[in-house]
C-alpha cells in the first residue's frame, strides 16, 4: 500500500483529487443555496453524450475534445430545461427529470454504438460513467489540478457577488449589480467542475460531490464564508479518501467510493453538527 | 423638481396587462403611499420602475434623468417574504450588502463600510443582534435589518414594498421614524401600503392604483371616499372594517 502511495503518479492523482474535491465543495455551496442541486445533476448526466459524440466524430480519445463536447451538451441540457419550464405547463422537477434521462440515455446509446462499431483504442470511455482515478494520466491530472485552482480562485473573487445574488437577487439588481452576468459565471463554474470532474468521479455521481459536502458543512456553521471553506475541506477529504481506497482495491470505481466517503461525513454532521445537528439539538432541548 | 416621473408604463404577465399606461409624478421630499386592492399591481409597479421585471413600454425619470443613470440614488426595501431567511448569514452581513454598490465588484468591504453598516443597525435599534443568524430574528427584526440595509445604502429615493406587514409595534415605530428622517433630509420615499386606516397618518402623498392610477397627489386632496370607491371597484365591502372609519371621515 505504501509503495503505491509513494509512486509519483499516484501522488499527483491524490493532489488532483484534493483540489477537485475542494473546488466542488466550494462551488457546491453556491449551487445548494441557489437551490439548483437537481439542475447540476442533470448537467452532469448530460455531459455523457457530448463525450461519446466527440469520439464518434473524431475517432480518437482526446480529453480536451471530450471536455468541449461535454460542455456543449451540458449547456444544451440546461437550456432545454429552461425552455421547457418557460414554454410549457411542465413543472421544474419534471422538466429536469426528463431532460436528465433523455441526455443520459443518449450518452449510453453513443457509448454502446462506439463499442460495437469503432476500432482502435476506446478503453477508458466507460470510466466516464463511474469515474476511474487509476486510469488518469499525468496530463489529465494536470488539467484537473489547474482547472480546479482556477475555479476556486473565481469563487473567491466573486464571493461577495454570489452571496448577494443568491440571497436577494432582486435587491442585487436594484443596486445595479450585473446579476445576469454573475449567474452566467456561476453556471460556468458548475459546468467547469462537472466537466473536469467526470473523469475521476463519473457523470452519475459528480453531482453528489457538489451537494453532499455543503449539506454537511451547513450543520456546523451559520456563516457563508465558513460554510464554503468547510465544504471545500469535506470535499477534499472525500476526494482523497475515495481515490486512495479505489486505487488500493484494484478495479473499484472511484466515484462511488468518493461519494460514500462524503456521505459518511454527512451522516456524522447530521448527528453531531453544532448547528441543528440531531444530537446537539436533543441535548439542548433537554437542558432547557 | 420631481423626484420621480413615470410615463406610459405598461407591464403584462402572460399577455394579461397588470399595469396599463401608468403615468404619475412624485415631488422631491414627499412620503407617498401606494394604495390599491390586492392584484392592483402595487408591487409590480415598484419592480417595473426599478427594472427588476420586463415591461412593454414606459419612460422612467429619476431626478430628471433616465433611471439607469441614477441607480446609485435609489434604495429598495423588498418584501420580507421574498428572500430565504435560512441563508447562512448574519444581520450585519445583510446590512453590508447595502454598501455593495459603493464597494464595487470583487473588492471586499473595508473598515469604513463595516462602520457604516453598524451605525445603520444602531439606528434601527438592532445593534445587539449584528452577529445573529438571520433566521433567528423575529419578523419585525428582519424588517429592521432590511431597513438598516437601505439606510446604509445612503440613497436619495427609497422604494419600500409592504414594510408594515407582520411587524411589531417597535418596528412600526422605527419605520415611521426613519421615513420622517429621510423626508427631513429632503429624500423621497414611496411605500406600498394596504392599511387604509393609517394612510393619512403616515403619508403626505398617495398614489391610488388599480392597474392604472386613479389619483395621485397630496393626501388630503386625493385620499377621498369617491376616489377610494373607484380604486376598490366601487364597493367598499372590500374594505372590511376600514369602511366604517372611512365613512365617518367623509
Amino acid at each position: 500500500m505504501f509503495d503505491l502511495l509513494s509512486n509519483a503518479n499516484t501522488q499527483w492523482v491524490l493532489i488532483g483529487s484534493i483540489m477537485l474535491g475542494f473546488a466542488s465543495g466550494v462551488i457546491g455551496s453556491f449551487v445548494l443555496l441557489k437551490k439548483q442541486s437537481l439542475i447540476s445533476d442533470a448537467m452532469a448526466h448530460a455531459t455523457l453524450p457530448g463525450v461519446g459524440l466527440m469520439y464518434i466524430i473524431f475517432e480518437y480519445k482526446s480529453i480536451p475534445l471530450f471536455l468541449i463536447g461535454a460542455t456543449i451538451t451540458a449547456l444544451l441540457a440546461t437550456y432545454s430545461i429552461q425552455l421547457i419550464i418557460k414554454h410549457s405547463r411542465i413543472k421544474t422537477d419534471a422538466a429536469i427529470g426528463s431532460v436528465l434521462s433523455v441526455f443520459f440515455a443518449l450518452g449510453i446509446v453513443f457509448l454502446t454504438y462506439i463499442s460495437k462499431n469503432t476500432s482502435g483504442n476506446r478503453s477508458g470511455l466507460d470510466d466516464f460513467i463511474f469515474g476511474q482515478a487509476a486510469s488518469l494520466v499525468a496530463s489529465d491530472v494536470r488539467m484537473i489540478t489547474i482547472g480546479s485552482a482556477i475555479l476556486i480562485i473565481l469563487s473567491a473573487l466573486f464571493f461577495k457577488e454570489f452571496k448577494i445574488t443568491i440571497f436577494d437577487p432582486l435587491y442585487a439588481m436594484g443596486l445595479g449589480l450585473p446579476v445576469r452576468f454573475l449567474n452566467l459565471v456561476l453556471l460556468g463554474l458548475v459546468v467547469g467542475i462537472v466537466v473536469i470532474g467526470i473523469q475521476m468521479v463519473g457523470v452519475v455521481l459528480i453531482a453528489a460531490l457538489l451537494i453532499t459536502p455543503p449539506l454537511s458543512a451547513r450543520y456546523w456553521t451559520d456563516k457563508l464564508g465558513r460554510m464554503t471553506i468547510l465544504s471545500g475541506v469535506f470535499g477534499a477529504v472525500s476526494g482523497v479518501a475515495g481515490t486512495v481506497i479505489s486505487t488500493i482495491g484494484e478495479g473499484l470505481p472511484t466515484g462511488p467510493i468518493i461519494v460514500l466517503c462524503a456521505s459518511i461525513i454527512f451522516l456524522f454532521s447530521l448527528l453531531f453538527g453544532s448547528k441543528k445537528g440531531f444530537i446537539p439539538k436533543v441535548v439542548s432541548t433537554h437542558e432547557l | 423638481m420631481n423626484a420621480l416621473s413615470v410615463q406610459n408604463l405598461t407591464v403584462t404577465y402572460d399577455k394579461t396587462p397588470v399595469l396599463q399606461k401608468v403615468g404619475f409624478e412624485i415631488p422631491k421630499g414627499s412620503l407617498t403611499g401606494i394604495i390599491g386592492p390586492n392584484g392592483a399591481g402595487k408591487s409590480t409597479l415598484i419592480k417595473a420602475i426599478l427594472q427588476l421585471i420586463p415591461r412593454i413600454s414606459g419612460d422612467i425619470q429619476v431626478y430628471g434623468k433616465p433611471y439607469h443613470r441614477q441607480r446609485r440614488l435609489i434604495g429598495y426595501v423588498p418584501q420580507r417574504s421574498e428572500v430565504d431567511w435560512d441563508f447562512p448569514t448574519s444581520a450585519l452581513d445583510v446590512v453590508l450588502m447595502g454598501r455593495y454598490g459603493h464597494i464595487g465588484l470583487i473588492k471586499r468591504p473595508g473598515k469604513k463600510e463595516i462602520q457604516i453598516a453598524k451605525e445603520a443597525l444602531r439606528k434601527v435599534g438592532m445593534e445587539e443582534y449584528q452577529d445573529r443568524q438571520i433566521s433567528q430574528l423575529s419578523g419585525g427584526q428582519q424588517q429592521r435589518v432590511f431597513l438598516a440595509r437601505a439606510l446604509a445604502q445612503d440613497a436619495q429615493i427609497y422604494f419600500m414594498d409592504e414594510p408594515f406587514v407582520g411587524v411589531d409595534a417597535a418596528t412600526e415605530k422605527a419605520i415611521i421614524q426613519l421615513m420622517q428622517e429621510w423626508k427631513e433630509e429632503g429624500k423621497t420615499v414611496l411605500v406600498v401600503h394596504h392599511d387604509l386606516q393609517t394612510v393619512e397618518d403616515y403619508f403626505d402623498h398617495v398614489l391610488l392604483l388599480n392597474k392604472s392610477p386613479v389619483g395621485c397627489g397630496p393626501t388630503q386632496k386625493v385620499f377621498t371616499m369617491e376616489n377610494l370607491k373607484q380604486t376598490y371597484g366601487g364597493s367598499l365591502k372590500f374594505l372590511g372594517e376600514n369602511s366604517v372609519v372611512l365613512q365617518e371621515r367623509v
